[in-house]
């Protein structure tokens, strides 16, 4: 039964004019505050509208985070936007459709259940009554409170929930239109900025005469502080203008990252705040003690297509065109930052290229509004180039993880301890009450820090997400060692902490396995009572072939990794197969899901395979590394990723389930994934690499030690 | 120093004043108003930014516009005809072949100099042909069926 108790975007806007608006003859106007960032949210909420109106999906219109018109809905994140901002568009459109339908029986004398809805149109046993959601529209305030009371659709009875919708923006991108980069109004003004190399670095000065020569065009430069901005009528000669004052440029003071940075022993020795939650038995159990550390680097999360934002300051209002993943979060940061009201910005979501957690968009937003200030009547296009985005966005942090569970007389875990070393992964604006816009830091007498806190574990936790297994384990204790003073913006990357405790964690479970002489996946099954969790092992297991492929030859192997995303989202198995030698290759890769009631399969596959290229490069590949203070990735040269010649075929099998409640499935293949690749690694050298990325060099460190 | 350049786009003539050393990419977008090729790092290394140049693929972001007089230039908007996406692009979407779509523009333009040198290209063709573009949303697999399907006439 999907549950009817009410989502947080419904009970944060719960008036169903803010979602839903019958304007336009024919058409449904439906308001999110949820955005496209390349996952198909929008077809998928287009589904649920369509459905529980009883219109056809070319009948909706979706208004998609534009501040002045959509719900007020937090960031688009956390694989929360079907089961959370979806849950709420279907208990909206169902008590319209009811409101409507009452009003329309009243009118024909009938009962609201003889009448059923098809393309907005109203009928009696089969017949148009000449009413429908239009011509009604008059007869019914929609300014009212939602109940949530009204009945929703029995998923039995679903025409188009379930069924794979085709994305409705993808046309327009095969065609090469649909991205905030392509706005271009007349007499636009571009705009580059300079960014500092660390954090809080003081500009000394830079070669203006350079920088002049460089732009081979007429450039103004835009001085406030340490926040330089190089703007003009043609988008190559800021550019080129940017580019001479970052080669010229030099900085002194504030907060260069230490070439350790990240490693597990610089993790380790940082000032912490540090917390100890228990679960389960009292007491601490005797026995087989087993051990393990695990680390993982810092990463970015590499859009292909840097940010880029628009903005215009007129007659005390600013207009800001943005690809955020939080419009009306950003809409009161921007305020706050400016010293202006809320009111007087309005935040106008447009697409970017796909956004994997906090990027360089609310960055380049404040950067066109701070220029916009200073240039009223002007429209600013702010672009960012490739390099920036590796060196001045923010990036999602290393950990270390240390595990330590004592094994019972049959070899289970009957006391288990997770330790966890981690500066925070949420600096999006307005958390922990800073705004961590990086041009707004830049100013002259920017607003001190407030103190740093990671995301609550109420709230999935950051370091701490997927921190507890999932796995019957009597006596838990997490230990969790928050890190406030590292000198980097560390933020949001599809999982959070959870991509790194589920490798360290299904790390651990198969090193136990091996303790106990047992195959790692009937270990696994042993520890998991719950039949759900167990289905998708099993399934997983089943489609691999994974009991009748114990030897594939030297160097070869399949490895398993399993989780329930934040331990109350999508359930993912996955099984990878790896060639290992000087590299490793993957062979093939299996995945099992259970993600409840599926909106669309196909696009739901779409973001499982997603999870798991990402997640395969994640483990595979990718290290931020740093040098003199600042990043030192700063290509694709220096930061490779996965490529179309590395992936395997993939296979993936949705677990049809109906009847349960939609979970949240984006994040939900990247932890396991990386776990499957490392367990299928290791059972293929004979040896484990506990510190991430698997790369040749960790390989051949791991052989040539012990 | 600005000069006139002529060379033909998408079929097209064109005729553009522009500084030599202006890249191709900036020309295409911000003189030409053609706007589905791609700024990605303007280094080679991610193929967003890819075109034909008399047919063969080449990075738009690095390449100097005087280079290109006189020579024959198709963008992804060169694709489609009159409005109708080509089988190519159809086949993109039949597959459900993108996510953000950023990395299409170029992988589009690649894939259709491949299958016009290499009607029957074989996966391993298709992935030599693509390795020089990134794609971060982890289509891969979609795009080589899309391509797959494009070769066998949309039947696959």
């Amino acid at each position: 039964m999907i549950s009817n108790t009410l989502p947080l975007s419904l009970t944060d806007n719960p008036i169903l004019s803010q979602w839903i608006a019958f304007e336009e003859k024919g058409r449904v106007r439906i308001a999110t505050g949820k955005v496209e960032i390349g996952q198909g949210i929008l077809t998928a909420m287009t589904q649920i509208a369509a459905e529980e109106l009883d219109v056809t999906p070319e009948q909706v219109r979706m208004v998609s985070g534009e501040t002045d018109v959509s719900p007020a809905e937090y960031f688009t994140s956390g694989s929360y936007s079907v089961a959370v901002g979806g849950a709420a568009i279907r208990l909206v459109c169902a008590e319209v459709r009811s409101l409507f339908l009452d009003r329309a029986a009243e009118a024909l004398g009938c009962k609201a259940s003889e009448l059923s809805v098809e393309g907005g149109k109203f009928l009696r046993a089969g017949k148009d009554t000449g009413r429908d959601y239009w011509s009604m529209s008059g007869e019914i305030k929609l300014d009212r409170r939602a109940s949530g009371t009204a009945p929703t659709k029995l998923p039995s009875t679903y025409r188009i929930v379930g069924k794979s919708l085709p994305r409705l923006d993808l046309p327009a991108k095969v065609a090469g239109a649909a991205f905030i980069h392509d706005i271009a109004p007349e007499d636009v003004v571009h705009a580059r900025v300079l960014r500092r190399p660390w954090r809080h670095a003081r500009l000394v000065a830079f070669d203006e005469a350079a920088v002049r020569k460089a732009a081979k065009a007429p450039v103004d430069t835009l001085r406030e502080g340490d926040f330089v901005a190089f703007t003009g009528a043609s988008e190559l000669a800021v550019s080129r203008a940017a580019e001479a004052a970052r080669a010229s440029a030099r900085w002194e003071g504030g907060m260069p990252a230490p070439d350790n940075i990240g490693d597990r022993e610089w993790l380790k020795a940082q000032p912490a705040k540090s917390r100890t939650v228990e679960n389960g038995l009292p007491g601490r159990a005797q026995g087989r003690v087993v051990e393990a550390e695990y680390s993982r680097p810092f990463l970015t999360y590499g859009s292909i297509g840097p940010a880029c934002a628009l903005a215009e300051f007129k007659d005390g209002a600013l207009k800001v065109w943005s690809h955020t993943q939080g419009p009306s979060i950003q809409r009161d940061w921007l305020a706050r930052a400016l010293g202006m009201e809320t009111k007087q910005v309005t935040v106008f979501h447009r697409q970017g290229a796909g956004a994997y957690g906090h990027n360089t968009a609310d960055d380049a937003a404040f950067d066109a509004c701070y220029i916009a200030t200073r240039m009223p009547g002007r429209t600013i296009r702010v672009q960012w180039p490739r390099e920036d985005e590796f060196l001045a966005a923010p990036i999602s942090t290393a950990m270390a993880i240390k595990l330590r569970a004592v094994l019972d007389d049959e070899n289970k875990p009957a006391d288990w301890t997770i330790e966890i070393w981690s500066p925070p992964h949420a600096q999006r604006p307005g958390m922990n009450g800073n705004s961590n816009f990086t041009g707004a830091e830049a100013l002259p007498n920017p607003p001190p820090q407030k103190e740093l806190n990671d995301i609550g574990d109420d709230r999935g936790g950051g370091a701490t997400r997927n921190g507890v297994a999932i796995y019957d384990l009597p006596r838990h204790r997490l230990i969790h060692h928050m890190i406030p003073g590292a000198p980097l913006r560390t933020s949001s990357l599809r999982g959070l902490g959870a991509w790194a405790n589920v490798y360290a964690i299904e790390s651990f479970i198969d090193e136990l396995a091996e303790a106990a002489g047992e195959d790692p996946v009937s270990y696994r099954l042993a520890l998991l009572s719950d039949p759900r969790p167990h289905r998708v092992v099993e399934t997983a297991a089943q489609m691999s072939g994974w009991f009748d492929k114990r030897n594939l030859g030297e160097g070869r192997a399949l490895g398993f990794g399993f989780a329930r995303y934040k331990n109350i989202a999508s359930f993912a198995a996955v099984v990878a197969e790896v060639e290992v030698d000087q590299d490793v290759r993957l062979k093939r890769i299996w995945c099992a899901a259970d993600a409840g009631l599926v909106i669309s399969p196909d696009g739901a596959k779409n973001q499982i395979e997603g999870g798991i290229i990402q997640g395969a490069s994640f483990a595979m590949r990718e290290r931020v590394r740093f040098e003199g203070g600042k990043v030192a990735t700063a290509t694709w040269a220096d930061y490779p990723i996965l490529r179309f010649s590395d992936i395997p075929e993939i296979d993936i099998e949705l677990i049809d389930n109906p009847n349960e409640p939609t979970l949240g499935l984006g994040e939900a293949s990247v932890g396991p994934t990386g776990a499957a690749i490392g367990n299928a690694v290791a059972r293929a050298l004979g040896k484990r690499i506990r510190d991430l990325p698997l790369t040749r060099d960790r390989i051949a460190a791991t052989l040539l030690a012990e | 120093m600005t000069e006139r350049f002529s060379f033909v786009v998408n079929g097209y003539p064109a005729e553009v004043t522009a500084d030599g050393t202006a890249p191709l990419l900036s020309v295409l977008r911000d003189e030409l108003n053609l706007r589905g090729s791609r700024y990605g790092c303007g280094t080679e290394q991610c193929g967003a930014c890819m075109v034909l140049i008399d047919g063969v693929p080449a990075y738009s972001c690095t390449r100097d516009t005087a280079s290109v007089a006189g020579r024959r230039v198709t963008t992804v908007e060169g694709l489609s005809s009159n409005g109708a996406l080509s089988p190519l692009q159809q086949a993109f979407l039949d597959e459900q072949a993108g996510q953000c779509g950023y990395c299409l523009s170029g992988i589009l333009v690649s894939a259709s100099a491949l299958l016009a040198k290499n009607p029957n290209p074989s996966r391993a063709e298709i992935v030599t042909a693509l390795d020089p573009h990134l794609c971060r949303c982890g289509m891969h697999n979609r795009v080589i069926r899309a391509v797959q399907r494009a070769a066998a006439g949309g039947s696959t």
